[in-house]
């Protein structure tokens, strides 16, 4: 059964309120057409979680969604990146849940791998202990840090197949292998959709069991250009110099 | 030379040949373009992925190659790359030799402020991202800061006063002043910048220091 759907009848179906758990690291591996689509179907009250926020200077990727104050609660690690949340966080129109980038990402797949939390020394004597149960086991001491879960994963990839199994490329893994794995219902942006035995079993970074849905994203030549854009944009590529 | 030239230029002789490096975000980052002949570590990205290599010229980059600030990077042979579970378990399971930090505060217990500056009353931005867990898990923690704000107060502080990062995690300060080693019994001073006495030295310090017998000239290499 073919699990490729149309990404307007997803966004269609997410409902103000819902939680949204984002891969990606400023902006790059993240499901960028997914995140425009969210933004122009003006959906409210969400929870986010996402291991950071935009792309340095916002107006990309996540940022829109602080803009237009879509975002209640925003879990992560990081938001100083996007000016749009940091503004948001000052008028007080949202609350964030700062955790460690390791617990973060560790609450998530704690949550797919069906573990009651996860037990970490990281933040203990910082403002992260606030709140939470201390453990001594074998002389050390830990935090417990619960399960972090969402109603919709939405994760990148380069391809799928069409029974959801996502080969990923170069660094733009990150947290979208884990996220995949911690959502009542994932959706998979990818730059190609390829027939089931298309992808090499050894390439599958994510098995298709974990993914519900595969949508287009932009095709790989497309998503080049969009960061070539970005990159050059913000000054952080330039032509070669050439002799004089 | 500029401040943060002279402190990036320090740091890097805090590197081992070999080691497993994460370099933060500032005038850490720069600390690779003064790493000395003949010492050759490998450099960890966050986002997942260890050796990593220059910033690509235009046309040669690659929208799924970044590092954790999102700039394009570039891998070298040998890089490998992996999710964010991996990543972290890389620096909280002890497997980073050193880390080099940005602080806004370092105190004389070996604590460091770098993630939370007030926004409103109980909000902070921008956040620990990576910071916590490298402070805990790396087994070498340096930071490196300007010895005194802009209104020259000493950020080489008696206690921390923004929130911290880690509780007694550093092992050296680094700043434009100064070398300090941090010892269970509190600061030891191991260099001084040309020109400054100790006694100049602990006018522009918060925190106590012992000097040590040592004491050297702040080191600097071309």
């Amino acid at each position: 059964m073919s699990k490729v759907r149309q990404l307007d009848d997803i966004i269609a179906g997410i409902k103000d309120g819902a939680t949204i758990m984002f891969g990606g690291f400023l902006g790059v591996g993240s499901p960028l057409k997914s995140i425009e689509k969210i933004v122009d179907s003006g959906v409210k009250d969400l929870t986010v979680a996402s291991v950071v926020n935009s792309y340095p200077g916002g107006g990309f990727d996540l940022a829109p969604l602080f803009k237009n104050r879509q975002v209640r609660k925003f879990i992560t690690a990081h938001t100083g990146t996007c000016p749009e949340a940091v503004e948001a966080l000052k008028a007080g129109d949202l609350e964030i849940e700062f955790y460690p980038m390791g617990t973060w990402i560790e609450k998530v797949r704690a949550a797919g791998a069906g573990l009651g939390g996860v037990l970490t020394p990281i933040g203990l004597g910082t403002l992260v202990e606030d709140g939470k149960q201390r453990l001594e086991l074998d002389g050390k001491s830990y935090l417990v840090e619960m399960p972090l879960r969402a109603d919709y994963g939405f994760i990148a990839g380069y391809r799928a197949d069409t029974m959801g199994n996502v080969e990923y490329r170069g660094v733009s893994l990150n947290s979208n292998p884990v996220i995949a794995t911690a959502a009542d219902f994932t959706v998979a942006e990818v730059n190609e959709i390829v027939d089931v035995g298309e992808i090499d079993p050894s390439r599958v970074g994510t098995p298709c069991l974990f993914v519900d849905a595969v949508v287009q994203g932009h095709s790989l030549a497309e998503h080049q250009a969009v960061f070539e854009r970005l990159w050059v944009s913000t000054g952080r590529l330039a032509a070669r110099a050439t002799a004089a | 030379m500029e401040t943060k030239d002279a402190i990036a230029q320090r740091a890097a002789l805090e590197l081992a040949d070999g080691e497993v490096v994460n370099l933060g975000f500032g005038m850490p980052t720069a600390v690779a373009n003064h790493i000395p002949d003949g010492v050759n570590v490998i450099l960890q990205s966050e986002n997942g992925c260890l050796m990593f290599g220059p910033t690509p010229s235009l046309g040669e980059q690659d929208g799924d190659v970044a590092n954790a600030g999102g700039q394009p990077i570039t891998l070298l042979p040998g890089a490998s790359i992996f999710d964010l579970a991996t990543s972290f378990g890389i620096i909280r399971g002890g497997h980073v030799d050193t880390t080099i930090l940005g602080a806004l505060e370092v105190d004389q217990d070996g604590c460091i402020a770098n993630w939370a500056m007030p926004v409103a009353p109980g909000k902070y931005s921008p956040g620990m991202g990576g910071a916590m867990d490298l402070v805990g898990g790396a087994r070498k923690v340096v930071a490196v800061l300007q010895h005194t704000d802009k209104k020259g107060r000493s950020k080489v502080l008696k206690k921390c006063t923004l929130p911290i990062t880690g509780k007694g995690v550093l092992k050296t300060i680094i700043t434009e002043k100064a070398v300090f080693e941090v010892t269970p019994t509190g600061l030891v001073l191991k260099e001084i910048a040309r020109g400054l006495t100790v006694d100049e030295l602990k006018a522009i310090t918060d925190a106590d220091f012992v000097v040590s017998q040592d004491l050297c000239e702040y080191r600097l290499h071309s």
